[in-house]
Protein backbone atom coordinates (compact mmCIF):
# COMPACT_ATOMS: atom_id res chain seq x y z
CA UNK A 1 0.00 0.00 0.00
CA UNK A 2 1.98 3.02 -1.04
CA UNK A 3 -1.06 5.40 -1.66
CA UNK A 4 -0.29 7.96 0.99
CA UNK A 5 -3.40 10.39 1.61
CA UNK A 6 -2.61 13.07 4.07
CA UNK A 7 -6.29 13.98 5.56
CA UNK A 8 -4.69 16.14 8.76
CA UNK A 9 -4.05 19.49 7.79
CA UNK A 10 -5.96 20.94 10.59
CA UNK A 11 -2.82 19.11 12.71
CA UNK A 12 0.03 20.42 10.59
CA UNK A 13 1.04 21.39 7.32
CA UNK A 14 4.47 21.00 5.15
CA UNK A 15 6.54 23.60 4.77
CA UNK A 16 6.08 25.37 1.13
CA UNK A 17 9.18 25.15 -1.10
CA UNK A 18 9.21 29.21 -1.70
CA UNK A 19 8.45 29.37 2.31
CA UNK A 20 11.50 27.17 3.01
CA UNK A 21 13.78 28.74 0.52
CA UNK A 22 13.29 32.38 2.59
CA UNK A 23 14.10 30.79 5.39
CA UNK A 24 16.99 28.92 4.75
CA UNK A 25 19.69 31.45 4.43
CA UNK A 26 18.91 33.06 8.34
CA UNK A 27 20.59 29.35 10.02
CA UNK A 28 24.03 29.66 8.90
CA UNK A 29 24.68 32.46 6.48
CA UNK A 30 22.71 35.94 7.72
CA UNK A 31 22.78 34.44 11.89
CA UNK A 32 23.03 37.59 12.94
CA UNK A 33 20.80 39.08 16.22
CA UNK A 34 18.57 41.31 15.22
CA UNK A 35 19.34 42.94 18.82
CA UNK A 36 23.07 43.77 17.57
CA UNK A 37 23.84 47.12 16.06
CA UNK A 38 26.29 45.99 13.64
CA UNK A 39 25.37 44.94 9.54
CA UNK A 40 24.75 41.64 10.90
CA UNK A 41 22.12 42.78 13.91
CA UNK A 42 20.79 45.01 11.30
CA UNK A 43 20.55 41.94 8.45
CA UNK A 44 18.34 39.99 10.87
CA UNK A 45 16.25 42.74 11.71
CA UNK A 46 15.09 43.71 8.39
CA UNK A 47 13.94 40.40 7.69
CA UNK A 48 11.95 40.48 10.81
CA UNK A 49 10.78 43.95 9.98
CA UNK A 50 9.37 42.37 6.52
CA UNK A 51 7.87 39.55 8.62
CA UNK A 52 6.24 41.77 10.71
CA UNK A 53 4.78 43.77 7.75
CA UNK A 54 3.79 40.74 5.79
CA UNK A 55 1.88 39.54 8.69
CA UNK A 56 0.38 42.89 8.99
CA UNK A 57 -1.04 42.97 5.91
CA UNK A 58 -2.33 39.85 5.88
CA UNK A 59 -4.87 40.49 8.60
CA UNK A 60 -5.31 44.29 8.22
CA UNK A 61 -3.33 45.25 10.85
CA UNK A 62 -0.27 48.06 11.58
CA UNK A 63 3.08 46.41 11.53
CA UNK A 64 3.65 47.87 15.39
CA UNK A 65 0.43 45.45 16.55
CA UNK A 66 2.28 42.61 15.84
CA UNK A 67 4.31 40.30 18.41
CA UNK A 68 6.12 37.58 16.97
CA UNK A 69 5.63 34.24 19.39
CA UNK A 70 6.53 30.55 19.29
CA UNK A 71 3.31 29.40 17.99
CA UNK A 72 -0.71 29.48 18.72
CA UNK A 73 -0.78 28.52 22.28
CA UNK A 74 1.80 31.13 23.38
CA UNK A 75 -0.31 33.70 21.27
CA UNK A 76 -3.26 32.34 22.87
CA UNK A 77 -1.14 32.33 26.64
CA UNK A 78 0.26 35.47 26.07
CA UNK A 79 -3.70 37.68 25.33
CA UNK A 80 -5.68 35.98 28.11
CA UNK A 81 -2.84 36.73 30.84
CA UNK A 82 -1.29 39.46 29.52
CA UNK A 83 -4.74 41.21 29.38
CA UNK A 84 -5.89 39.15 32.72
CA UNK A 85 -2.61 40.88 34.63
CA UNK A 86 -2.88 44.49 33.49
CA UNK A 87 -6.35 44.81 33.90
CA UNK A 88 -7.38 43.46 36.85
CA UNK A 89 -7.93 46.50 38.51
CA UNK A 90 -10.84 47.13 36.64
CA UNK A 91 -12.14 43.36 37.33
CA UNK A 92 -11.71 39.78 36.94
CA UNK A 93 -13.94 38.50 34.54
CA UNK A 94 -13.29 36.61 31.59
CA UNK A 95 -16.23 35.24 28.46
CA UNK A 96 -15.07 32.29 26.79
CA UNK A 97 -16.97 29.36 24.89
CA UNK A 98 -16.59 25.45 25.75
CA UNK A 99 -14.88 24.57 22.51
CA UNK A 100 -12.00 26.48 22.65
CA UNK A 101 -8.68 24.86 22.19
CA UNK A 102 -7.14 23.68 25.02
CA UNK A 103 -4.41 26.73 25.03
CA UNK A 104 -7.43 29.19 25.48
CA UNK A 105 -9.54 26.78 28.16
CA UNK A 106 -6.48 25.47 30.05
CA UNK A 107 -5.18 29.50 30.23
CA UNK A 108 -8.70 30.02 31.49
CA UNK A 109 -8.65 27.30 34.19
CA UNK A 110 -5.36 28.48 35.26
CA UNK A 111 -6.58 31.76 36.02
CA UNK A 112 -9.64 30.79 37.61
CA UNK A 113 -7.19 29.33 40.42
CA UNK A 114 -5.66 32.49 40.58
CA UNK A 115 -9.23 34.40 41.66
CA UNK A 116 -10.72 35.17 38.14
CA UNK A 117 -13.79 34.39 36.99
CA UNK A 118 -14.80 32.52 34.14
CA UNK A 119 -17.88 32.29 31.61
CA UNK A 120 -17.79 29.20 29.39
CA UNK A 121 -20.76 29.80 26.59
CA UNK A 122 -22.69 26.87 25.29
CA UNK A 123 -22.64 26.64 22.05
CA UNK A 124 -25.80 25.16 20.00
CA UNK A 125 -26.08 21.73 17.82
CA UNK A 126 -23.61 23.08 15.12
CA UNK A 127 -21.09 24.78 17.64
CA UNK A 128 -22.41 28.51 17.32
CA UNK A 129 -21.94 30.74 19.69
CA UNK A 130 -24.93 32.65 20.18
CA UNK A 131 -24.06 36.35 20.21
CA UNK A 132 -27.03 36.84 21.76
CA UNK A 133 -25.99 34.87 24.73
CA UNK A 134 -23.03 36.24 24.98
CA UNK A 135 -24.10 39.86 25.25
CA UNK A 136 -25.98 38.68 28.52
CA UNK A 137 -22.74 36.91 29.88
CA UNK A 138 -21.00 40.74 29.76
CA UNK A 139 -20.77 42.01 33.12
CA UNK A 140 -19.34 45.10 35.01
CA UNK A 141 -16.39 43.50 35.65
CA UNK A 142 -15.55 41.89 32.44
CA UNK A 143 -12.45 42.60 31.26
CA UNK A 144 -11.35 40.25 28.10
CA UNK A 145 -13.78 38.16 25.65
CA UNK A 146 -12.06 35.05 24.36
CA UNK A 147 -14.14 33.42 21.64
CA UNK A 148 -12.39 30.97 18.22
CA UNK A 149 -12.97 32.09 14.63
CA UNK A 150 -12.91 28.63 13.78
CA UNK A 151 -12.71 25.22 15.28
CA UNK A 152 -10.04 22.95 15.25
CA UNK A 153 -12.27 19.88 15.33
CA UNK A 154 -15.67 20.98 13.60
CA UNK A 155 -14.48 23.65 11.69
CA UNK A 156 -17.36 25.70 12.87
CA UNK A 157 -17.22 29.39 11.92
CA UNK A 158 -17.96 31.46 14.80
CA UNK A 159 -19.94 34.99 14.40
CA UNK A 160 -16.46 36.52 14.50
CA UNK A 161 -18.04 40.37 13.47
CA UNK A 162 -20.88 39.85 15.75
CA UNK A 163 -18.76 39.85 18.55
CA UNK A 164 -16.70 42.30 17.58
CA UNK A 165 -19.85 44.46 17.16
CA UNK A 166 -20.72 43.54 20.59
CA UNK A 167 -17.21 43.64 22.74
CA UNK A 168 -16.50 47.38 20.83
CA UNK A 169 -19.76 48.56 21.95
CA UNK A 170 -19.33 47.39 25.75
CA UNK A 171 -15.47 48.92 25.19
CA UNK A 172 -14.39 45.37 26.41
CA UNK A 173 -11.43 43.32 24.70
CA UNK A 174 -11.70 40.95 22.27
CA UNK A 175 -9.55 38.09 21.61
CA UNK A 176 -10.10 35.30 19.04
CA UNK A 177 -7.90 32.35 18.51
CA UNK A 178 -7.45 32.28 14.40
CA UNK A 179 -5.28 29.61 14.35
CA UNK A 180 -7.11 27.29 12.09
CA UNK A 181 -8.79 30.26 10.11
CA UNK A 182 -5.65 32.44 8.85
CA UNK A 183 -5.18 31.42 5.38
CA UNK A 184 -8.58 30.01 4.74
CA UNK A 185 -10.62 32.85 5.70
CA UNK A 186 -10.51 36.38 4.93
CA UNK A 187 -9.86 38.47 7.90
CA UNK A 188 -9.64 42.06 8.40
CA UNK A 189 -9.40 43.00 12.53
CA UNK A 190 -10.07 46.13 11.81
CA UNK A 191 -13.57 45.68 9.85
CA UNK A 192 -13.92 42.58 12.37
CA UNK A 193 -13.38 44.69 15.47
CA UNK A 194 -11.08 42.03 16.79
CA UNK A 195 -8.99 43.51 19.33
CA UNK A 196 -6.56 40.61 19.60
CA UNK A 197 -5.90 37.50 17.35
CA UNK A 198 -3.62 34.17 17.44
CA UNK A 199 -2.18 32.54 14.92
CA UNK A 200 0.21 30.16 13.52
CA UNK A 201 2.53 29.68 10.97
CA UNK A 202 2.76 25.60 10.56
CA UNK A 203 -0.83 25.96 9.76
CA UNK A 204 -0.21 27.69 6.56
CA UNK A 205 2.14 26.31 5.53
CA UNK A 206 5.33 27.62 7.26
CA UNK A 207 7.40 26.26 10.06
CA UNK A 208 6.89 24.63 13.30
CA UNK A 209 7.12 26.84 16.13
CA UNK A 210 6.60 30.14 15.33
CA UNK A 211 3.45 32.09 15.71
CA UNK A 212 1.92 35.71 16.31
CA UNK A 213 -0.40 37.84 18.27
CA UNK A 214 -1.85 40.56 17.26
CA UNK A 215 -2.62 43.27 19.53
CA UNK A 216 -4.58 46.87 19.08
CA UNK A 217 -2.87 49.62 19.82
CA UNK A 218 -3.52 50.93 22.79
CA UNK A 219 -3.81 47.68 24.47
CA UNK A 220 -1.93 46.98 27.72
CA UNK A 221 -0.59 43.22 28.05
CA UNK A 222 1.32 42.33 30.92
CA UNK A 223 4.55 40.15 29.50
CA UNK A 224 4.37 36.39 29.88
CA UNK A 225 8.24 36.03 29.79
CA UNK A 226 10.88 38.39 31.60
CA UNK A 227 14.18 39.27 30.11
CA UNK A 228 15.67 41.72 26.78
CA UNK A 229 13.32 44.12 25.51
CA UNK A 230 12.47 42.48 22.64
CA UNK A 231 9.07 42.51 20.74
CA UNK A 232 8.38 45.98 22.43
CA UNK A 233 9.00 44.58 25.72
CA UNK A 234 6.01 42.34 25.12
CA UNK A 235 7.80 39.15 24.90
CA UNK A 236 11.27 38.77 25.71
CA UNK A 237 14.11 36.32 23.88
CA UNK A 238 15.99 36.62 20.91
CA UNK A 239 13.68 36.15 18.07
CA UNK A 240 13.76 33.20 15.75
CA UNK A 241 14.58 35.04 12.69
CA UNK A 242 13.94 32.13 10.52
CA UNK A 243 10.72 30.81 11.74
CA UNK A 244 9.86 35.07 11.70
CA UNK A 245 10.57 34.90 7.94
CA UNK A 246 9.04 31.84 7.29
CA UNK A 247 6.24 32.58 8.73
CA UNK A 248 6.16 36.08 6.96
CA UNK A 249 6.63 34.25 3.66
CA UNK A 250 3.75 31.78 4.32
CA UNK A 251 1.29 34.39 5.42
CA UNK A 252 2.01 36.26 2.43
CA UNK A 253 1.36 33.71 0.37
CA UNK A 254 -1.74 32.79 1.86
CA UNK A 255 -3.25 35.96 1.67
CA UNK A 256 -2.49 36.06 -2.14
CA UNK A 257 -4.23 32.94 -2.98
CA UNK A 258 -7.21 32.72 -0.31
CA UNK A 259 -10.16 32.38 -2.26
CA UNK A 260 -8.59 29.58 -4.90
CA UNK A 261 -7.43 27.57 -1.95
CA UNK A 262 -10.89 27.58 0.01
CA UNK A 263 -12.65 26.86 -3.37
CA UNK A 264 -10.07 23.87 -4.18
CA UNK A 265 -10.47 22.70 -0.34
CA UNK A 266 -14.40 22.87 -0.22
CA UNK A 267 -14.80 21.39 -3.80
CA UNK A 268 -12.60 17.75 -2.26
CA UNK A 269 -14.39 18.25 0.97
CA UNK A 270 -17.93 18.50 -0.39
CA UNK A 271 -16.65 15.17 -2.67
CA UNK A 272 -15.81 13.26 0.69
CA UNK A 273 -19.04 14.76 2.84
CA UNK A 274 -21.26 13.39 -0.46
CA UNK A 275 -19.29 9.95 -0.73
CA UNK A 276 -19.55 9.55 2.64
CA UNK A 277 -23.51 10.51 3.53
CA UNK A 278 -24.31 8.00 0.23
CA UNK A 279 -22.61 4.82 0.63
CA UNK A 280 -22.36 4.94 4.66
CA UNK A 281 -25.50 4.29 7.01
CA UNK A 282 -25.74 5.66 10.36
CA UNK A 283 -23.35 8.32 10.07
CA UNK A 284 -23.44 11.92 10.94
CA UNK A 285 -21.56 15.00 9.88
CA UNK A 286 -20.35 17.37 12.45
CA UNK A 287 -20.49 21.24 12.64
CA UNK A 288 -22.20 23.46 10.68
CA UNK A 289 -23.22 22.62 6.66
CA UNK A 290 -22.63 25.57 5.33
CA UNK A 291 -20.75 28.41 8.06
CA UNK A 292 -17.15 25.79 7.91
CA UNK A 293 -14.07 26.08 7.34
CA UNK A 294 -13.51 25.05 3.73
CA UNK A 295 -11.23 21.86 4.61
CA UNK A 296 -13.13 20.81 7.45
CA UNK A 297 -14.85 17.38 7.30
CA UNK A 298 -16.00 15.59 10.76
CA UNK A 299 -17.80 12.37 10.78
CA UNK A 300 -19.42 10.35 13.84
CA UNK A 301 -19.94 6.80 12.59
CA UNK A 302 -22.15 5.08 14.82
CA UNK A 303 -20.90 1.38 16.60
CA UNK A 304 -17.59 2.03 15.70
CA UNK A 305 -14.71 3.47 17.66
CA UNK A 306 -12.35 6.25 16.32
CA UNK A 307 -9.28 5.11 17.28
CA UNK A 308 -9.82 1.83 15.39
CA UNK A 309 -10.93 3.31 12.43
CA UNK A 310 -8.25 5.87 12.01
CA UNK A 311 -5.66 2.66 12.84
CA UNK A 312 -7.16 0.84 9.62
CA UNK A 313 -7.37 3.92 7.57
CA UNK A 314 -3.20 5.07 8.45
CA UNK A 315 -2.23 1.49 7.15
CA UNK A 316 -4.49 2.33 3.86
CA UNK A 317 -2.32 5.69 3.71
CA UNK A 318 -4.78 7.85 4.80
CA UNK A 319 -3.89 10.41 7.58
CA UNK A 320 -6.92 11.47 9.97
CA UNK A 321 -7.61 12.23 13.25
CA UNK A 322 -10.31 11.42 16.08
CA UNK A 323 -11.98 12.73 18.66
CA UNK A 324 -12.39 9.45 20.50
CA UNK A 325 -12.03 9.32 24.64
CA UNK A 326 -9.70 6.23 24.47
CA UNK A 327 -7.68 8.16 22.39
CA UNK A 328 -7.37 11.50 23.93
CA UNK A 329 -5.57 10.01 27.40
CA UNK A 330 -8.52 11.75 29.53
CA UNK A 331 -10.90 8.85 28.92
CA UNK A 332 -13.96 11.40 27.59
CA UNK A 333 -14.87 12.14 24.49
CA UNK A 334 -13.95 15.63 22.52
CA UNK A 335 -15.06 18.79 24.31
CA UNK A 336 -15.93 19.97 21.41
CA UNK A 337 -18.65 17.04 20.48
CA UNK A 338 -19.65 17.07 23.99
CA UNK A 339 -20.71 20.87 23.99
CA UNK A 340 -22.38 20.07 20.80
CA UNK A 341 -24.76 17.60 22.41
CA UNK A 342 -23.25 14.29 20.95
CA UNK A 343 -23.77 11.46 23.06
CA UNK A 344 -20.47 9.70 24.25
CA UNK A 345 -20.90 6.49 22.43
CA UNK A 346 -21.00 8.66 18.84
CA UNK A 347 -18.53 10.92 19.95
CA UNK A 348 -16.73 7.68 20.32
CA UNK A 349 -16.61 7.24 16.16
CA UNK A 350 -15.39 10.38 15.07
CA UNK A 351 -12.96 11.26 13.00
CA UNK A 352 -12.13 14.40 11.45
CA UNK A 353 -10.92 14.96 7.77
CA UNK A 354 -8.88 18.00 6.69
CA UNK A 355 -8.04 19.12 3.24
CA UNK A 356 -4.60 20.72 2.26
CA UNK A 357 -2.62 21.40 0.03
CA UNK A 358 -1.11 18.04 0.17
CA UNK A 359 -4.36 16.56 -1.79
CA UNK A 360 -4.67 16.12 -5.34
CA UNK A 361 -7.64 14.96 -7.59
CA UNK A 362 -8.56 11.51 -6.94
CA UNK A 363 -7.84 11.84 -3.17
CA UNK A 364 -11.55 12.17 -1.87
CA UNK A 365 -12.54 9.04 -3.78
CA UNK A 366 -9.88 6.88 -2.68
CA UNK A 367 -10.64 7.89 1.20
CA UNK A 368 -14.59 7.21 0.38
CA UNK A 369 -13.76 4.09 -1.22
CA UNK A 370 -11.51 3.07 2.09
CA UNK A 371 -14.05 4.11 5.03
CA UNK A 372 -16.61 2.23 3.51
CA UNK A 373 -14.83 -1.14 3.30
CA UNK A 374 -13.46 -0.14 7.01
CA UNK A 375 -16.44 0.79 8.52
CA UNK A 376 -17.84 -2.32 7.52
CA UNK A 377 -14.86 -4.27 8.57
CA UNK A 378 -15.80 -2.66 12.06
CA UNK A 379 -19.11 -2.57 12.13
CA UNK A 380 -19.04 -6.90 11.69
CA UNK A 381 -17.17 -7.45 15.08
CA UNK A 382 -19.10 -4.20 16.88
CA UNK A 383 -21.55 -5.88 19.46
CA UNK A 384 -23.22 -2.17 19.55
CA UNK A 385 -23.81 -2.83 15.84
CA UNK A 386 -25.39 -6.19 15.99
CA UNK A 387 -28.00 -4.89 18.87
CA UNK A 388 -29.03 -2.04 16.86
CA UNK A 389 -29.42 -4.36 13.76
CA UNK A 390 -31.73 -6.75 15.78
CA UNK A 391 -29.12 -9.85 16.52
CA UNK A 392 -28.65 -10.81 13.10
CA UNK A 393 -26.97 -14.25 13.72
CA UNK A 394 -24.85 -15.49 11.03
CA UNK A 395 -26.24 -13.42 8.13
CA UNK B 1 -1.38 11.46 25.23
CA UNK B 2 1.85 10.13 24.55
CA UNK B 3 3.42 7.09 23.61
CA UNK B 4 0.15 6.15 21.83
CA UNK B 5 1.98 3.46 19.25
CA UNK B 6 1.18 -0.02 19.27
CA UNK B 7 4.09 -2.56 19.06
CA UNK B 8 3.71 -5.27 15.70
CA UNK B 9 2.26 -8.03 18.08
CA UNK B 10 -0.62 -5.56 19.02
CA UNK B 11 -1.41 -4.37 15.16
CA UNK B 12 -1.28 -8.11 13.64
CA UNK B 13 -4.06 -9.08 16.41
CA UNK B 14 -6.08 -5.79 15.79
CA UNK B 15 -5.69 -6.52 11.83
CA UNK B 16 -6.24 -9.84 11.79
CA UNK B 17 -8.36 -10.59 15.05
CA UNK B 18 -9.04 -14.28 16.25
CA UNK B 19 -12.29 -15.76 17.04
CA UNK B 20 -14.70 -12.31 16.13
CA UNK B 21 -18.28 -13.74 15.76
CA UNK B 22 -21.15 -15.81 17.75
CA UNK B 23 -21.59 -18.96 18.90
CA UNK B 24 -25.45 -20.13 18.45
CA UNK B 25 -26.79 -21.43 22.15
CA UNK B 26 -23.61 -20.68 23.95
CA UNK B 27 -23.09 -22.25 26.92
CA UNK B 28 -22.36 -18.86 28.72
CA UNK B 29 -21.91 -15.53 27.41
CA UNK B 30 -21.35 -11.99 28.96
CA UNK B 31 -21.26 -8.52 27.70
CA UNK B 32 -19.26 -5.75 29.36
CA UNK B 33 -19.09 -1.64 28.87
CA UNK B 34 -15.58 -0.36 29.93
CA UNK B 35 -16.41 2.20 32.45
CA UNK B 36 -12.90 3.69 32.12
CA UNK B 37 -13.43 5.08 28.25
CA UNK B 38 -17.17 3.08 27.18
CA UNK B 39 -15.86 0.61 25.19
CA UNK B 40 -17.41 -2.55 25.28
CA UNK B 41 -17.05 -6.29 24.38
CA UNK B 42 -19.63 -9.65 24.20
CA UNK B 43 -17.89 -13.01 24.94
CA UNK B 44 -19.98 -16.08 23.90
CA UNK B 45 -17.99 -19.86 24.97
CA UNK B 46 -19.15 -23.19 24.24
CA UNK B 47 -17.95 -26.02 26.94
CA UNK B 48 -17.56 -29.18 26.00
CA UNK B 49 -15.83 -32.05 28.65
CA UNK B 50 -14.96 -28.77 31.08
CA UNK B 51 -13.17 -26.55 28.86
CA UNK B 52 -13.53 -24.12 26.84
CA UNK B 53 -14.24 -25.70 23.12
CA UNK B 54 -15.12 -22.34 21.74
CA UNK B 55 -14.94 -18.61 22.16
CA UNK B 56 -16.55 -15.76 20.08
CA UNK B 57 -16.22 -12.57 20.42
CA UNK B 58 -17.69 -8.80 19.02
CA UNK B 59 -15.34 -5.75 20.56
CA UNK B 60 -16.84 -2.45 20.04
CA UNK B 61 -13.36 -0.59 20.94
CA UNK B 62 -9.71 0.73 20.00
CA UNK B 63 -7.29 -0.90 18.23
CA UNK B 64 -5.94 -1.90 21.79
CA UNK B 65 -9.55 -3.60 22.95
CA UNK B 66 -10.03 -5.29 19.80
CA UNK B 67 -6.21 -6.81 19.86
CA UNK B 68 -6.65 -7.36 23.58
CA UNK B 69 -10.07 -9.16 22.71
CA UNK B 70 -8.22 -11.34 20.06
CA UNK B 71 -5.10 -12.48 22.11
CA UNK B 72 -7.33 -12.77 25.54
CA UNK B 73 -9.81 -15.44 24.17
CA UNK B 74 -6.68 -17.57 22.19
CA UNK B 75 -5.38 -17.43 25.92
CA UNK B 76 -8.26 -19.09 27.04
CA UNK B 77 -8.90 -21.75 24.25
CA UNK B 78 -8.87 -25.07 24.88
CA UNK B 79 -8.40 -24.40 28.60
CA UNK B 80 -10.40 -25.98 31.64
CA UNK B 81 -13.64 -23.71 32.91
CA UNK B 82 -11.12 -23.67 35.95
CA UNK B 83 -7.52 -22.28 34.27
CA UNK B 84 -9.25 -20.07 31.66
CA UNK B 85 -11.27 -18.39 35.25
CA UNK B 86 -7.37 -17.72 36.26
CA UNK B 87 -6.68 -15.33 33.45
CA UNK B 88 -5.31 -11.85 33.81
CA UNK B 89 -5.28 -8.97 32.80
CA UNK B 90 -1.11 -8.92 32.94
CA UNK B 91 -1.24 -11.80 31.40
CA UNK B 92 -2.79 -10.39 28.30
CA UNK B 93 -0.77 -7.28 28.52
CA UNK B 94 2.28 -9.53 28.28
CA UNK B 95 1.29 -12.04 25.66
CA UNK B 96 0.78 -8.69 23.39
CA UNK B 97 4.55 -7.51 24.57
CA UNK B 98 3.26 -4.70 26.09
CA UNK B 99 0.14 -2.27 25.91
CA UNK B 100 0.79 1.75 25.84
CA UNK B 101 0.39 2.99 30.07
CA UNK B 102 -3.42 4.73 28.70
CA UNK B 103 -4.01 1.50 27.07
CA UNK B 104 -3.97 -0.91 29.58
CA UNK B 105 -7.28 -0.53 31.38
CA UNK B 106 -8.37 -2.50 27.46
CA UNK B 107 -6.88 -5.54 28.87
CA UNK B 108 -8.63 -5.24 32.10
CA UNK B 109 -12.02 -5.39 29.90
CA UNK B 110 -10.98 -8.01 27.87
CA UNK B 111 -10.23 -10.02 30.92
CA UNK B 112 -13.00 -9.25 32.96
CA UNK B 113 -15.85 -9.88 29.90
CA UNK B 114 -13.79 -13.14 29.31
CA UNK B 115 -14.77 -14.23 33.27
CA UNK B 116 -17.70 -13.10 33.20
CA UNK B 117 -18.92 -15.36 30.24
CA UNK B 118 -17.02 -18.33 32.40
CA UNK B 119 -19.15 -17.34 35.53
CA UNK B 120 -22.39 -17.28 33.70
CA UNK B 121 -21.47 -20.80 32.44
CA UNK B 122 -20.43 -21.92 35.80
CA UNK B 123 -23.42 -20.35 37.16
CA UNK B 124 -26.03 -22.08 34.93
CA UNK B 125 -24.13 -25.63 34.63
CA UNK B 126 -24.88 -25.09 38.80
CA UNK B 127 -28.55 -24.76 38.31
CA UNK B 128 -28.48 -27.85 36.24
Amino acid sequence: MDRHVYLDHAATTFVKKEVLDEMLPYFAEKYGNASSLHRDGREARAAIDRARSRTAGAIGARDEEIIFTSGGTESDNLAIKGVAEAYEQKGRHIITTKIEHDAVLNTCEYLEKKGFEVTYLPVDEYGLVSPETLEKAIRSDTILISVMFANNEIGTLEPIDKIGEIARAKNIIFHTDAVQAVGSVPIDVEKMKIDMLSLSAHKIYGPKGTGALYVKKGIKLSPQSHGGAHESKRRAGTENVPGIVGLGKAIELAGANIGGYAERLRAMREKLIRGIQENVSDVRLNGHPEKRLPGNANFSFEFIEGEALLLLLDMAGISSSTGSACTSGSFKPSHVLSAIGLPAEIAQGSVRFTFGDANKEGDADYCIEQIIKIVQRLRAMSPLFAQEKGMRKNV
Amino acid sequence: MSEMSYNEIVLEHFTNPRNVGEIQDPDGEAILTSKVCGDMMKVQIKVENGAVADIKFKTFGCGAAIASSSIATEMVKGKTVEEALKITNNAVVDALGGLPPAKLHCSVLAEQAIKMALEDYVNKHKQG
